[in-house]
């Protein structure tokens, strides 16, 4: 593992570093030098399928560590390590959704998503580049549509276009701003069904940004919580304790559901915000808390943590 | 309902055309042969005469005078009947005309686009050269484009390309700017998809930076395409010999005023046509988004 800066990666066994397929190390990020740091210190790993959902207050640095991911910007410190290898810019390896879909609206969506294909194969006839588009089309229930130009589309189905895309280049990981913050809560169903049925089918490696706890843990495998900024890190990591086969039909019928969700709330309306209050910018304390809801007799308490947990911790707790 | 407005508005049109020509002949025809008011006939007829036009120089077909409707029309059909004449170097057709003056917009509006759009591409996407040639652009672009003539007929000598340069001159700086704004204001969503897709830099420009800006490109484009056929007119009475600008300043010469008309309505319908074909042009690319 490389340590390019200072920073003091502590990711403990179940913090999924040293085996992982991405590896994520003292990840800092200072917009201006006169400014505290949005984020500091951020460690850890995702392994190979699994699905990440990222919550954290608005403006806590979400966006930008996922941006630093994606390779779209530059982190002030710290390394991203995806596949033994450096991330150190953008790369057909890192599908994005962006959460303004960001789909060109002089092509229509067949031509949105044989864009990114041709992209990716560069020496594909325009048979087999239309082929397989259609085929990401299909996935996501377009086909109907594929004629269309976006702004004929519902912001649903711009967004489902979007999801297409990414997947279309069949990238290593897929990287998801908030892909369902501007839909109602019906066709955010719908699609959350059909991504995870997708991300099960392929087994794609997911890390998403949510701001809604329920989508979180229909969909995560692991679930990172981010306190509030400057100066944010994620502070604790829960891991979802519920059958992998869950569906969002039945998913509130089990009691853990509401343990896990407790949690969560409870983390973002109070925790979050004493965790920045109390926080030091030593960086030896910035630890992280792997958690499992409901699985543990007392999930606050720090003797239950795998990883090292502070004792500034336990007095928020 | 739109129909209906469409009908309306085209009505009233109608209406403006019939009262405009009704107050032209009520103006004009009070008496047809020498009905106009004495001292500026007086006047017309002493300028006519020290032009060399005197009444005696008058043939049959000329017509003294602000004309009436009735003889604009005859102008008119005469010179549509026959435009591509030419009988020397101060009689030609007004369709010849017509064509040195489009021919001569079109060279030097074409050599302006091959240097604004890739230029404008360049200060689009570099800071550093947007800065830099900045106070460049600022300080040319206000210059009257007449005000290069002296220049271009002293360093270029031939006053049919300094004309070309003087269209050239003044259609460049819209179409230079129009893309250095649209491509510097490309959304960076789309600029991150290429990004994220590892577009090459050849791929990027032609099919997310180009069509994500050409709404902006087409327009300035269009406002260029407008100042050059103002300033050709301008610009053929400057340089003489040929021209619709320079027939306009000949008939001008010869007092014949059905002629100096004919021509300023000719150039109104031709702008007019320019600047549709950039509205379709401009249809055909803009996005919804
Ligand atoms: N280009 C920038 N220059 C300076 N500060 C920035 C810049 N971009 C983001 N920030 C700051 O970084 C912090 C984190 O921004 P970010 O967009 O990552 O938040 P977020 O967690 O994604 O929030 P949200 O949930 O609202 O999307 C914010 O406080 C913001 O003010
Ligand atoms: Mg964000």
């Amino acid at each position: 593992m490389r340590n390019k800066e200072n920073g003091n990666p502590k990711v403990g066994a179940a913090g999924k570093a040293a085996s992982a397929f991405v590896k994520v190390e003292g990840l800092g990020k200072r917009y201006r030098a006169d400014q505290p740091p949005v984020f500091d210190n951020v460690s850890f790993g995702i392994d190979k399928g699994e699905f990440i959902c990222i919550i954290g207050h608005s403006g806590c640095g979400k966006s930008t560590i996922l941006n630093v991911l994606a390779g779209l910007e530059e982190a002030s410190s710290g390394c991203v390590i995806m596949d033994n290898r450096e991330v150190s810019g953008p790369s057909l390896d890192r599908g994005v959704v962006f959460q303004s879909h960001a789909l060109l609206p002089w092509l229509t969506v067949e031509e949105n998503i044989a864009f990114a294909v041709r992209s990716r194969h560069t020496d594909w006839s325009r048979q087999r580049i239309a082929a397989h588009a259609a085929r990401f089309i299909e996935m996501v229930g377009l086909a109907h549509a594929a004629k269309k130009k976006p702004s004929e589309l519902s912001g649903g189905m711009k967004q489902r276009v979007g999801i297409a895309r990414a997947f279309s280049v069949e990238p290593k990981m897929l990287l998801m701003d908030e892909p369902f913050g501007a839909l109602d809560a019906l066709t955010r169903g719908v699609i959350q069904d059909e991504l995870l049925r997708i991300c099960t089918e392929t087994h794609q490696t997911v890390f998403m940004i949510t701001h809604d706890v329920d989508e979180a843990i229909l969909l995560a495998d692991r679930i990172f919580l981010m306190s509030n900024g400057p100066q944010a890190r994620i502070a604790e990591i829960v891991v979802n304790t519920m059958p992998r086969d869950r569906v969002r039909e039945t998913i509130h019928h089990d009691p853990q559901f509401y343990r896990i969700r407790n949690h969560l709330v409870d983390f973002l309306v109070r925790r979050s915000k004493s965790i920045q209050q109390a926080g030091s910018p030593v960086a030896e304390l910035a630890t992280t808390r792997i958690v499992r809801p409901g699985l543990e007799e007392t999930p606050l308490s720090d003797g239950l943590c795998e990883a090292t947990t502070n004792s500034r911790f336990t007095a928020v707790a | 309902m739109k129909a209906s407005l469409s009908l309306r508005a085209g009505l009233l049109s109608v209406l403006l055309l019939i009262l405009l020509v009704g107050i032209w002949h009520l103006s004009t025809a009070t008496s047809p042969v020498s009905g106009r008011p004495a001292v500026s006939g007086a006047v017309d007829a002493e300028y006519a005469a020290l032009m060399g036009n005197g009444p005696a120089a008058a043939t049959d077909k000329k017509v003294d005078g602000f004309p009436t409707p009735l003889q604009f029309l005859h102008v008119a059909a005469d010179k549509l009947a026959d435009p591509f004449y030419d009988h020397g170097p101060n009689d030609k057709g007004v369709g010849i005309q017509l064509a040195h003056s489009l021919g001569r917009v079109a060279l030097g509006y074409l050599i302006a686009l091959a240097v604004a759009v890739p230029l404008g591409f360049v200060i689009g996407m570099s800071p550093l050269m947007y800065r830099a040639l900045d106070p460049f652009i600022q300080v040319l672009k206000p210059i009257s484009p007449l005000a290069w003539m002296p220049i271009a007929l002293y360093t270029i000598k031939d006053s049919s390309v300094s004309g070309i340069f003087v269209i050239f001159i003044c259609s460049i700086w819209p179409m230079l700017i129009n893309t250095a704004f649209g491509v510097a204001g490309v959304r960076k969503d789309w600029l991150n998809v290429a990004r994220t897709l590892e577009v090459s830099p050849l791929r990027k420009a032609f099919q997310v930076i180009l069509p994500a800006a050409a709404p902006t490109i087409i327009t300035g484009m269009r406002i260029s395409m407008g100042i050059a056929w103002l300033v050709i007119v301008a610009a053929e009475m400057l340089i003489g010999g040929t021209g619709i600008g320079y027939f306009v300043w000949n008939e001008w010469n010869n007092l014949s005023l059905a002629n100096v008309i004919f021509a300023v309505l000719l150039i109104g319908l031709v702008g007019m046509f320019l600047d549709l074909m950039f509205a379709q042009l401009q249809k055909k690319v803009t996005y919804a988004e």
